[in-house]
């Protein structure tokens, strides 16, 4: 049974539609990726399932039960937790209290210090700066709050918006080193938008390719990997 | 002459500070300047005296229920008038908390009449010596309940689960509420939270300065100036502006004269965004985004 079974979703802002009918599959602690230009509507995916869009039709089945107009709270709260486009982090709260964000849903209060341990533990430099405010961290570390901030809602999916974006290909490196530590120790699965088509079909098993809505190719990314000229000629596509 | 000035201002001040508080905090959650926040307290003043003189209730039990009257004023007006029109632009926030504002002047005429009424005293009359200067024991008296209060919200917001959050919507209430964070709770509770200060206020001021439907209207004004001392947006920032209002008010009124002192508070926000407006604009502009 797949974890997360999303069926002819649709959705529009006002006049603009953004999702015409797509169809995606994540399998339990699989890593499936989400691949397109900007404009596509990876983000709009996301947010759906995270609540924080109302799709306007189609349905989203979390480890079967409909969810599809769940609030985000009660989502989080069923296991899925996003890591938003941009990073998104609160700047004017301390690290640990961004964490603390990130489990609000929760109240197992000693289960949450242990999970705020783990996160320093993946990431040491947020411990190191646990007590400095978001907003002072650099770009990589930022990210690495976004993630740990995910991870503190003790999620089973883990849905994360082009986490590599903006960073110097070193840090690149290591955001997809600790996406597949997610994955293979803590068992997470993971759906992710990326724009780095090469990184992306590396570490996941799936990949969908989107181009103004809708799903053009899928396949295990293995495959999908031999067709970078078809996969290309998507990623080009403005708009 | 002068130490006595400046505390007696400070103890004013602090009071602007409780206000202003309120305002930055409902402002910077829900984009509403809430003219109405003075009026809360007005209406705790009078519940005060149905309590402390009517019922004749015990003094701490009067500030409990007053709190919670406070409190529960808060919630109403979040649930039953803001909510509905949350996401207007802020001149339509800003005007509904106008009409809140007449509203519950009238519903204080209506139920308690127009005229001024005392509030029974809460503490002993005589004034004290502080390293010579003398201050009445009320002055001290609301000093050390502002001081206590705005522990209790520093704790709040740093401490508790629903501060922090309440500090996260200000900061981006999309990823906030992205987080599963329950962003309308959230908002309740900071019109709660408005409540929960202007029910202090209210019992603290009135022993002061008389207790009628319109014993706020300064006091909010001072308190939103004070606020915009902060950018309606920093707390300390208006907490500082609160008490160099009070102080500054205190001292014109001894040596320039009392005709200016209401003056005082109005002068100082004109020399600010006279020379300070880039702050101003600057978290104006961050609003926006
Ligand atoms: N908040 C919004 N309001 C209006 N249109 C939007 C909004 N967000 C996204 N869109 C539009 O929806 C489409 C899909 O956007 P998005 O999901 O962000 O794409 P992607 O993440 O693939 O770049 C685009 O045409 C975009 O302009
Ligand atoms: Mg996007």
């Amino acid at each position: 049974m797949s974890l997360l079974k999303i069926d002819g979703l649709e959705a529009n802002y006002g006049p603009v539609t953004a999702l015409r009918g797509i169809s995606i599959e994540v399998p339990e602690g699989g890593i499936v990726t989400l691949l397109g230009a900007n404009g596509a509507g990876k983000s709009t995916t996301l947010k759906c399932i995270s609540g924080v869009v109302k799709p306007r039709g189609g349905t989203i089945e979390w480890k079967g039960d409909k969810i599809l107009n769940r609030s985000p709270n009660w989502i989080t709260r069923a296991g899925i937790a996003q890591v938003p486009e941009g990073r998104r982090i609160f700047k004017d709260l301390s690290v640990s209290e961004n964490l603390m964000m990130g489990a609000y849903t929760r109240s197992d209060r000693g289960q949450i210090r242990s999970d705020e341990e783990r996160v320093f533990e993946l990431f040491p430099r947020l411990k190191e700066r646990s007590k400095q405010l978001g907003g002072s961290l650099s770009g990589g570390e930022q990210q690495m709050l976004a993630i740990g901030r995910g991870l503190m809602a003790r999620p089973t999916l883990l849905l994360l918006d082009e986490p590599s974006l903006g960073l110097a290909p070193l840090l690149v490196k290591d955001i997809f080193e600790t996406l597949l530590k997610l994955n293979q120790e803590w068992g997470l699965a993971l759906l992710v938008v990326e724009q780095n088509v090469t990184m992306a079909l590396k570490v996941s098993q799936f990949g969908y390719v989107m181009q103004l809505g809708q799903v053009m190719v899928s396949g295990p990314s293995a495959e999908l990997r031999n067709d970078a000229k078809v996969l290309e000629s998507y990623m080009g596509v403005a708009q | 002459m002068l130490g006595q000035q400046i505390l007696s201002g400070l103890a004013t001040g602090s009071l602007y500070a409780l206000t202003a508080i309120a305002v930055v905090v409902v402002f910077r959650n829900t984009r509403t300047i809430n003219l109405a926040q003075g009026d809360f307290a007005m209406i705790g003043a009078f519940l005060g005296i149905v309590f402390l003189k009517d019922w004749g209730l015990n003094y701490y039990v009067t500030i409990l229920l007053v709190v919670a009257c406070c409190i529960v004023l808060g919630f109403g007006v979040e649930r039953i008038i803001m909510r509905p029109i949350a996401n207007s632009d802020w001149l339509t926030l800003f005007t509904t908390t106008i009409g809140i504002y007449y509203i519950l002047h009238g519903v204080a005429g209506l139920f308690w009449g127009r005229d001024t009424k005392a509030f029974p005293l809460t503490f002993d009359p005589t004034p004290v010596d502080i390293l010579g200067a003398v201050i009445s024991q009320g002055h001290l008296y609301n000093m050390g309940w502002a001081l206590a209060i705005g522990a209790v919200l520093y704790a709040f917001f740093n401490f508790t689960k629903q501060g922090v959050a309440m500090r996260a919507l200000t900061d981006d209430p999309e990823a906030a509420y992205m987080m599963g964070i329950p962003v309308r709770f959230i908002v309740l509770l900071t019109w709660g939270l408005a409540g929960f200060i202007a029910g202090f206020v209210g019992i603290l001021i009135a022993p002061i300065i008389y207790v009628s439907p319109e014993m706020m209207d300064e006091v909010l004004v001072k308190g939103y100036v004070a606020a915009v001392f902060g950018g309606l947006y920093s707390i300390q920032g208006a907490v500082i502006g609160a008490l160099l209002i009070g102080v500054a008010e205190n001292l014109a009124g001894g040596y320039i004269g009392s005709h200016v002192k209401t003056a005082t508070a109005f002068v100082m926000i004109v020399v600010l965004l006279a020379f300070r407006p880039q702050g101003l604009i600057g978290i104006q502009k961050r609003r926006e985004i």
